[in-house]
């Protein structure tokens, strides 16, 4: 899932200064999973404000909404009529929520709430990993299920570089080193031969590196013309 | 003038050609353009060692690039290794770097992952890493064997470089260490420079599986020695380095020797280490990082008695 990071306060204070009146959204999505910009944190924050507001003597409106997806049209549009009654829009979904109610063409802006940090899961109470980069040409097959695009610090194909030591990766003895890991999968499945020959070098195209991406169903697309 | 079926043709490959016990030593570029920098390290290596690495922005602190502070030691008469490291340059960088490298004159290439920058003067600076350095070596030699960029176009002119990399005898998993110097001679490497040894039992342990598995007559092996100037210095490479490992023993030796004596000892450990690892199969060479330390090479290289250095002809 996606996880992110509630902004600093000043930070979300700024962004939202000019308002007089703000609309705090949050996503039933990923962000509620991780807790951070789902009902309860939409609830917390918008009190945060108005506490924060009345100190200051200030005296604006803060509305709270979550909605199923904040990236789907579906959920968006019945709540469109709210969006345009405020000045602005802080929205606690992730980036790409942010941009699809930005992108729908209304005068309200929207601005970030969280920083949208990585691709990962919820390993315990409060402890999220990176677990992928979505580079477009997944290689986990080969590393016994273990990405080291997104895991080792340096991505590379052909590990463990120099520098790991007891497991851990050289940037942070808290980070694990992704290619010990690979290694030991590996070794358990009797698949050592994997990582025994060079991996070539990879075309990066795939990933961010090749521009921003766009995927075409034309299956789809099809099927959905002929519905009409 | 005809190479002799010389890869590179440089100086240090030569060497290794006559059967020689060869010698590198290292310069690291000033934090900036000081060219006195770079020679007052140089003349002290200047006739002691067979090559000098100049590296490549180490431990990710910005510096003078290596292929100028190799142009450099060039023009001053010494052998440069230039470093390269897959952190800062994606493969277009790479390769042209390579290709204004031997135009300069310059034969020998080190092909490194390089250290993560979190720990350098520029945290914030984005990680490349379009290669590996497994896959840095193979782009090399494709270069040089078959005129040919990764792309697969021609290149113009020849490209001859001596393909270095180096390997960590003491990295984890250990088990998987010699493996992955048999992917780098896989990849095409030349020679490889060891991470500086401390712990010789481990260093032999896997120079065992090298010569077992016959990688030393693919590539040649080159022992990292790194003289130790303190106790400090002992106990800072133990804890803070990763990747090195320096048993009790050689603390305890550093420990030992009489203050004002504890460097004497630093260079007596490391004559130690260069005769015990020129008995050893397999091993062709040592590569001597006197960090910060260039002068003390002269003494080392004598006290090893590995001076004069033998000059090949042409
Ligand atoms: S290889 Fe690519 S797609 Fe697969 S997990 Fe890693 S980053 Fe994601
Ligand atoms: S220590 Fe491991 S995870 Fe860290 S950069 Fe090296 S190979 Fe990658």
């Amino acid at each position: 899932m996606i996880i992110g990071d509630l902004k600093n306060t000043d930070e979300i204070l700024d962004s939202i200064d000019d308002a007089k009146k703000v609309l705090v959204m949050g996503c039933r999505g990923c962000v509620t999973i991780c807790q951070v910009g789902g009902e309860k944190e939409v609830a917390l924050l918008a009190s945060q404000l108005r506490i924060g507001d009345k100190a200051r003597g200030r005296n604006r409106e803060i509305i709270e909404l979550t909605i199923e997806r904040q990236c789907d049209a579906e959920f968006i549009e019945p709540i469109l009529g709210k969006v345009k009654e405020v000045d602005k829009v802080l929205s606690l979904a992730c980036g790409i929520g942010v941009q699809y109610v930005s992108d729908l063409g209304l005068p309200t802006p929207v601005v970030p709430g969280i920083n949208t940090t990585f691709l990962g899961v919820n390993l315990d109470t409060g402890l999220w990993k990176e677990r992928c980069q979505a580079c477009g040409d997944c290689v986990l097959e080969i590393t016994g299920g273990i990405c080291p695009i997104a895991r080792c610090s340096k991505s590379l194909l052909n590990g463990p570089c120099g520098g790991s030591a007891d497991g851990k990766c050289e940037i942070d003895p808290d980070v694990e080193c992704a290619w010990q890991l690979i290694h030991d999968r590996l070794k358990a499945l009797g698949k050592l031969e994997n990582i025994e020959r060079v991996i070539p070098a990879r075309s990066w195209a795939t990933s961010r590196d090749g521009g921003p991406r766009t995927r075409i169903r034309e299956d789809l697309r099809s099927i959905s013309r002929e519905e009409g | 003038m005809s190479d002799n079926g010389y890869k590179s043709g440089s100086n240090l490959e030569k060497i290794f050609a006559m059967g020689e016990f060869a010698v590198t030593g290292e310069c690291g570029p000033p934090k900036g353009s000081d060219v006195s920098v770079v020679k007052k390290k140089a003349e002290h290596l200047k006739g002691y060692v067979d090559a000098v690495n100049v590296t490549d922005n180490q431990t990710a602190i910005v510096r003078m690039s290596s292929i100028a502070a190799s142009k450099i030691l060039l023009d001053m008469g010494l052998e440069p290794v230039m470093q390269m490291t897959c952190r800062d340059r994606n493969r277009i960088a790479i390769q042209s770097d390579v290709f204004g490298a031997s135009a300069l004159g310059i034969k020998n290439m080190l092909c490194l992952s390089g250290d993560h920058q979190k720990f350098g003067n520029h945290p914030g600076a984005k990680n490349v890493y379009c290669l590996d350095s497994i896959q840095l070596i193979n782009t090399i030699k494709t270069l040089r064997d078959e005129g040919k960029v990764m792309c697969g176009d021609e290149v113009e002119g020849e490209t001859k470089m001596f393909i270095g990399a180096a390997a960590n005898p003491f990295g984890d998993p250990f088990e998987f260490r010699v493996s992955r110097l048999a992917k780098k001679v896989e990849a095409g490497v030349d020679f490889i420079q060891t991470q500086c040894i401390y712990n010789m039992d481990k260093f032999k342990r896997w120079m065992k599986e090298v010569v077992d598995r016959g990688l030393h007559e693919k590539c040649k092996i080159m022992a990292g020695i790194t003289p130790l100037k303190s106790l400090g210095m002992a106990r800072y490479m133990a804890k803070n380095v990763s990747g090195i490992e320096v048993p009790e023993e050689i603390i305890a030796r550093m420990k030992a020797a009489p203050k004002g004596k504890k460097a004497e000892e630093g260079i007596k450990i490391a004559v130690e280490q260069i005769q015990e690892v020129r008995e050893m199969e397999g091993v062709a060479g040592v590569h001597l990082m006197a960090i910060e330390w260039e002068a003390k090479v002269p003494e080392i290289i004598k006290a090893a008695g590995l001076y004069p250095r033998p000059s090949p002809s042409a």
